[in-house]
């Protein structure tokens, strides 16, 4: 592909934010703290046209590492750059502010409401105010143009099957070779989606230490989570009732097909804790992650990722409020009876009327027309699913 | 040649994959293998959906059978060549 100037010739029209990061949506998010505050949020949503509240389930009575990633999470949303400007509700003060403190480090417009001694109507009032105010200055904010090296691409597969493994996963995989020696950032995850593949996901690390924090990642998940809570062998979640439907048959299989999303070359270069932002610079990341495509997806997009590459077999039809989600079938009977859920139909190459370079590049170009404003299905559609991953009980 | 009716991953592969609808038993298909585009012919013994898994050879029961070229699970039974691989006759060596 050809360079202009040293960059890509493969730009597109982005929003650069305060801190240097590109987004490509322009979102005034209404972010509850916690799960009493999602009325309120809503109530402002409903008053001023255009801003997006974020309801979730949490947020209360949690504690230590669970507490954490709730925060972290919260302040992830907020801080990604597809967001051009937040408030946050919360039922008291203290954990509000904590929100603010961290999206404020973006250097985006943020200001939090506390309900204690106010509650939900004079609350909602205020914060519809500055909701208005900040959505009127976010509407006049100009695209430039951007390279396609600012992007942050995330993948995740889902209600996978065989043509995941032979036609949409190679297609993400395409792209992230092509694509992240240009200098984007990718990350995959789906911990206990690995299973039986241990060997070569661990072999895909940039370095053998990297590969054994990966191990260690993997073994930890298998030991506090699968052995420790499994009460069957699992058929029916791993792989799930619409993987076996089909013809997935077992974890090993599955794990084999959804690690053809990383390609043949790019190798990942850190493993990040659920919703951690990349610290390395650019490059393939792996995020500890759940299975669950709404709970990957809350995680990757609250890690800073704005694009998200989404190889469904019988297709999923999971969004997220704030990360577009390009959905990509191999199967031709997904794509002839759910055809309103799918982004990119690869199903040629099981035809062989289409090789996985060809794939690739129509992925890519995907991609850019997302990032230039083309709606993806899931955002027509109002898929909207933010899914806040628990790591145990509250207190 | 034209369009397929079944893929293989790997030359080691004993299963491949189904990749038109409709498939009926007796069928003469004709497969490709993706890694190095040679193709293949097999007779299917029965109805086999989209996107379910063929057997290559014939697989007895405690086999590893072998997909991407890896090892994907154990036959729990014994698997005719051209007859379907699934949940009743493969199971993962995992939990």
């Amino acid at each position: 592909m050809a360079k202009r100037n040293g960059k890509s010739n493969m730009r597109f029209m982005g929003w650069r934010r305060e801190n240097g990061r590109v987004g490509v949506r322009n979102h005034v998010i209404i972010l509850p703290l916690d799960d009493l505050s999602n009325a309120a949020c809503e109530a402002v949503a409903n008053n001023i046209k255009g801003t997006l509240a974020i309801p979730h389930a949490y947020g209360r009575l949690q504690f230590g590492e669970d507490l954490a990633l709730h925060f972290r999470t919260l302040i992830g949303t907020g801080s990604n750059p597809n967001v051009a400007a937040v408030v946050v509700i919360g039922i008291e003060e203290g954990w509000t502010k904590r929100i603010v403190d961290g999206i404020k480090k973006t250097g985006k417009p943020v200001t939090g409401f506390g309900i204690e001694l106010n509650g939900d109507i004079a609350t909602v009032a205020k914060a519809s105010r500055v909701a208005k105010d900040y959505l009127q200055w976010a509407s006049e904010l100009k695209r430039e143009e951007c390279d396609i090296s600012d992007l942050w691409i995330s993948t995740k597969c889902g209600e996978s099957d065989t043509t995941t493994g032979l036609a949409s996963c190679p297609t993400v995989g395409n792209m992230y070779d092509k694509l992240i020696p240009k200098g984007v950032y990718g990350v995959f995850g789906e911990t206990s989606e690995i299973t039986g593949a241990e060997h070569i996901a661990k072999a895909r690390a940039i370095s053998p230490e990297i590969g054994e924090k990966w191990m260690k990642t993997w073994q930890a998940y298998e030991d506090e989570v699968i052995q420790a809570h499994k009460t069957d062998d699992l058929q029916e979640s791993q792989p799930t009732k619409g993987n076996i439907a089909g013809g997935l048959t077992t974890i090993e299989e599955k794990a084999l097909g959804n690690l053809e999303k990383i390609g043949r070359k790019c190798r990942y270069i850190d493993v990040l804790e659920p919703a951690e932002a990349p610290a390395k610079g650019p490059g393939l990341y792996y995020m500890d992650t759940s299975s669950a495509a709404a709970e990957c997806l809350t995680l990757m997009a609250a890690a800073g990722y704005v694009v998200h590459t989404f190889p469904t077999g019988q297709g999923n039809i999971v969004g997220n409020p704030i990360l577009p989600v390009i959905k990509i079938s191999g199967n031709p009977r997904t794509v002839r009876t759910m055809s309103e859920h799918i982004d990119l139909d690869v199903s040629g190459i099981l035809r062989r009327e289409m090789t996985i370079p060809d794939a690739g590049d129509a992925l890519i170009e995907m991609i850019l027309r997302t990032a230039n404003g083309r709606l993806t299905a899931n955002e027509a559609l109002g898929h909207r699913e933010f899914v806040l991953t628990k790591l145990y009980r509250s207190a | 040649m034209g369009i397929p009716q079944f893929l293989v991953h790997n030359k080691k592969d004993t299963v491949g994959v189904v990749v038109i609808e409709g498939l009926k038993a007796g069928a003469l298909m004709t497969g490709v293998n993706t890694a190095n585009n040679s193709s293949l012919r097999l007779k299917s013994r029965m109805a086999i959906p989209i996107g379910h898994k063929i057997a290559l050879t014939d697989i007895k029961t405690g086999d590893t059978v072998w997909k991407y070229g890896e090892d994907i699970g154990k036959a729990v039974a014994d698997i005719g060549k051209g007859e379907h691989v699934h949940v009743h006759n493969l199971k993962t060596k995992r939990w």
